[in-house]
């Protein structure tokens, strides 16, 4: 499971006899569902634990520097400690597996089994299994899209990979598309907000015809794509004009963060090719020692040694691509189509400004149907406000989740390479030996 | 096939257990002992050596490994190694060997054995010799030509008197390549059956895309300059090459070393190609040692290469490998622009990415002193192959000579007896147009019976050539075959040292960039 150390969804099932409670101070926040689940809350049994966590975080706390009107509720930020600690408040477990291909006569394509086991009150079993192609998937990302525009919405793995050229249903390419989209729900899980949508409920249990009879409903995809296109428009036409410091920073954040990212990720599958380059030759490296030692009398047993040697690096060297492989690529790739996403992202809450923006300056030009307008630039007010909020919050929660993610998987990494070394490093001593011996 | 009879007295008259002349350069035994190669001794003579043809015949020493042939070749047990040769050469020859035998008192002596005694003789105990130096020159070269070419200082001290307290003047001159070239195939056509050390290669092989192909690269140029010391002291520590006056002139004299070299006459004295290539495949019966040897001179040839072009491969990738993790350095670091908490330890990581793919620099440069090492090895199989190959070009002389005589002894039959025995175009002949007068048979027979006598003579006396040689080549063999053994287990152990020291470096790298991510 993912949730150690993660951004997880703080509020508790009402099973639990907890409810929401709104942190008392943060301002602009309405009743609404989405903005209530998005403060982070959590209700406090003890004020004990509230002493505990409060002074383990003021350093977070501090840290912080987008903190403007709404004060970071260091209770938020607490949240993901405590939950780091205890697991087993997680309470909606998915897992993504058994790919099985199904052939009919039009296309031929891939289902993946999601298994859901969960707590929670509005599910109406504790376990569910269902089967899911990729396809529905996108539905579900444009679900959540769609109800929450300024929420960062976890990345979907891409519909092909051109540059390895990898054949569509290559068992690696299974594969890989598997663990990500297993890493889509579980993230969906762990998000304060989007763990109670409807759609991704829905997702979860719906058997196939059910889905597929509910995905008929609502505004389809292209609508969606629509509000994109509007949205970026806008903000080429010149939608950020009010755009508030912070934003403008997140802006800028993320066009270098892409950018590196995406340079990142050059780097991480260069090793990797530059790895398995290696490994290749060294395969035909350890044999002609073993060759070599066919000929010799005296030195036949060093040079046996060698190729043993060369052979047990050669492993090692395979361990360390796979290493590789397992920590580090999926999460930069992920963190690449990230970085797309909160474009995206800002767009959007700059869309949403705009509308804002040219209602004010309507109402500027227009002296009448003064009161009409007010109200609705009141309603757009409060939805800029929501927006902003939300995006603001999960932004935090996105860079504290980037943070522990890169950190964890260059970790794993170097430890990675630490055993790599020592393995070698033994392989070689015993060598020495070895040779030493029959010196 | 000149004849050789003045000069070919030397086992009878061998006196065994004499221990002078340890300065008997090989080239004047050797003319003595009447090889096929005829060299005027240019160093100072066995002091035995009258020099005078019909002088009895100086053979000083009975030790094992003497730098006088002749001595080894009496010192030799006869009867431990089957004349081959004698036995393919169909009976005559050999009828004369019990004769010799008894005439020959050294050749029931045990071989004496006295190495020690031969290598402090060596000139490389007694004189220190390096090439310190490479220098870039311009010259005009045999057609006038403008030429860039590359000299090397070779700097010589005689060590004796750096032991008495005193500072000895350093001498030096200036070689170039083509010189020590020159200098080795000196060597090898005077010394056929020694095993003479390799030259460093003379354009840059099996290199990875780092190293450069150019021979004017000043790292090929360094390496090359360490292959030619190399190669000088492994010369210098031969018990047998460190005498030849050749060499100490190269190391020593400037001036007119080159024409020195080639009045020495060595270049006619060297086999011709075809004739060697000849002998190879027509050679009936080789001493199996020698094939045996060829075979593993071949393997041993085909497998280095093979492995320092996959290990040249290896190199490049690992090189991939180190380098490709430099480019996090940058990123990591422009990216620590614009972070706040992570900043710190991306920084300090990246700082440690780019030890990491620096480091990969050293352990790659001194990977090649193995590779260097390896090649030295290459180029050796190369010199056992060229001792293998004289072999057989003996035997094969041999060989050929023993058909003749017996040839010629069967004409002397027929004609003697009158009868045919095998076809022969002249028994033809002389059957279609008649029978010769006996005054001309006569005549025939006893040319062709002085023929025989010279033949006989004459094999014998290559079948003790082929047989000195088989014996001093096999000691040098054995000598060549402990040095390499010593040292390639050197070298794989300097390589197994170097590659721990790699994976130290790792770990050190890796321990370090794990606490900086740690401390994103």
């Amino acid at each position: 499971m993912e949730a150690e150390g993660r951004a997880p969804g703080p509020t508790l099932p009402p099973a639990g006899g907890r409810g929401l409670e709104h942190l008392a101070g943060v301002p602009g926040a309405t009743p609404t569902p989405l903005l209530t689940a998005s403060a982070e809350v959590l209700e406090f049994d003890d004020e004990e634990d509230d002493l505990e966590v409060f002074s383990k975080d003021t350093s977070l706390a501090e840290a912080n520097s987008f903190s403007p009107s709404m004060p970071i509720s260091p209770s938020s930020m607490i949240n993901q400690y405590k939950f780091e600690d205890e697991p087993e408040l997680k309470d909606l477990f998915i897992t993504v597996d058994d790919p099985e291909s199904h052939i009919t006569a039009i296309e031929t394509f891939i289902t993946y089994r999601v298994v859901t086991k969960t707590s929670r009150g509005e599910f109406d079993s504790c376990e569910y299994e269902v089967r899911r192609r990729y396809q529905d998937f996108l539905w579900l990302k444009s679900k959540l899209e769609e109800a929450h525009p300024t929420l960062i919405i976890p990345p979907l793995p891409e519909k092909f990979v051109m540059k390895g050229m990898v054949e569509r249903f290559s068992d690696e390419f299974i594969e890989t598309r598997r663990k990500a989209l297993h890493k889509f729900l579980n993230r969906i899980a762990d998000h304060p907000t989007l763990t109670f949508n409807e759609d991704f409920k829905i997702f979860l249990t719906a058997q196939a015809w059910e889905l597929s009879s509910h995905k008929k409903q609502g505004p389809g995809l292209l609508s969606r794509m629509g509000q994109t296109v509007r949205a970026v428009a806008s903000s080429v036409r010149g939608g950020v004009k009010n755009r508030p410091e912070m934003f403008t920073e997140m802006n800028d954040y993320m066009e270098t963060f892409s950018h590196k990212i995406n340079v990142l990720d050059k780097i991480a599958h260069r090793i990797y090719k530059e790895e398995r380059e290696y490994f290749n030759e060294m395969k035909e490296y350890g044999p002609i020692y073993t060759l070599w030692s066919a000929s010799e009398e005296d030195i036949a047993d060093s040079l046996k040694g060698v190729a043993s040697c060369i052979d047990k690096c050669c492993k090692a060297t395979e361990k360390r691509m796979a290493g590789l492989s397992e920590n580090l690529l999926p999460v930069i790739h992920e963190y690449v189509l990230y970085s797309e996403i909160l474009m995206g992202v800002l767009k959007r809450r700059d869309q949403i400004q705009s509308e804002l923006d040219s209602k004010v300056d309507a109402l500027a030009n227009k002296k009448a149907d003064k009161d009409l307008f007010s109200e609705e630039i009141g309603k757009l007010e409060d939805k800029v406000e929501c927006a902003n909020n939300a995006l603001k919050a999960d932004w935090d929660r996105w860079k504290q989740n980037m943070q522990y993610d890169m950190r964890s998987a260059f970790t794993k990494v170097s430890d990675n390479n630490l055993r790599y070394y020592e393995e070698f490093y033994r392989s070689r001593s015993a060598i020495l030996i070895c040779v030493c011996g029959f010196f | 096939m000149e004849t050789r009879g003045v000069d070919q007295k030397p086992l009878r008259d061998a006196v065994p257990g004499r221990m002078d002349a340890p300065e008997v350069t090989l080239a004047n035994s050797r003319e003595a002992g009447a090889g096929s190669q005829h060299l005027t001794p240019d160093g100072p003579p066995c002091p035995e050596q009258a020099g005078l043809p019909g002088a009895p015949r100086p053979v000083p020493c009975g030790r094992a490994r003497c730098a006088c042939r002749s001595g080894l070749s009496a010192c030799a047990q006869r009867g431990a190694e089957p004349l081959i040769a004698m036995e393919s050469a169909e009976a005559e020859p050999s009828e004369s060997r019990p004769e010799e035998d008894g005439a020959v008192p050294a050749s029931d002596l045990p071989l004496p054995e006295q190495p020690a005694a031969t290598m402090e003789d060596c000139l490389a105990k007694k004189m220190e010799i390096t090439v310190s130096e490479a220098e870039k020159r311009t010259g005009r070269n045999a057609m006038n030509m403008q030429e860039t070419y590359t000299a090397y200082l070779i700097e010589t001290r005689a060590v004796e008197s750096q032991n008495e307290g005193q500072c000895s003047p350093v001498d030096s001159l200036w070689r170039r390549y083509s010189e020590f070239e020159l200098l080795r195939n000196y060597l090898l056509v005077t010394y056929p059956h020694i095993v003479v050390p390799p030259l460093p290669e003379k354009r840059a092989d099996f290199v990875w895309h780092k190293l450069s192909a150019d021979n004017m690269d000043p790292d090929f140029v360094e390496r090359r300059r360490i292959g030619l010391e190399n190669f000088l002291l492994r010369v210098a520590s031969h018990p047998v090459l460190c005498q030849d006056k050749i060499f100490y002139s190269f190391l020593t004299q400037e001036g007119g070393w080159k024409e020195m070299v080639n009045e020495t006459g060595f270049q006619l004295k060297a086999d011709s190609r075809l004739k060697a290539l000849n002998a190879t495949f027509r050679v009936k019966n080789p001493d199996k040692r020698f094939t045996e040897l060829k075979h593993y001179s071949d393997e041993l040839q085909s497998v280095i290469s093979h492995l320092l072009r996959v290990r040249a491969r290896v190199a490049d990738r690992l090189y991939g490998v180190y380098k490709v993790h430099g480019n996090y350095g940058r990123v990591f670091s422009e990216w620590s622009a614009i972070e706040k908490e992570m900043g710190d330890g991306l920084q300090s990581a990246g700082h440690h990415m780019d030890v990491y793919a620096a480091s990969i620099d050293d352990i790659l440069e001194e990977e090649e002193h193995y590779a260097d090492q390896l090649k030295e090895y290459l180029f050796y199989a190369e010199a056992l192959r060229a001792v293998c190959r004289k072999h057989e070009l003996m035997q094969y002389d041999l060989e050929m000579a023993a058909q003749d005589l017996t040839s010629k002894k069967q004409q002397c039959e027929e004609l003697a007896t009158g009868t045919v025995r095998t076809f022969s175009l002249k028994g033809m002949t002389s059957k279609l147009f008649g029978q010769e007068t006996p005054e001309q048979r006569e005549a025939k027979i006893k040319v062709l019976e002085e023929q025989i006598q010279e033949g006989e003579e004459q094999l014998k006396s290559k079948n003790l050539e082929g047989r000195d040689f088989v014996k001093s080549a096999w000691a040098d063999i054995e000598r060549f075959k402990e040095q390499k053994n010593h040292d390639l287990k050197e070298a794989l152990i300097s390589y197994a040292v170097m590659q721990i020291s790699m994976c130290k470096k790792g770990i050190q790298v890796w321990t370090n960039a794990k606490e900086c991510f740690g401390k994103m």
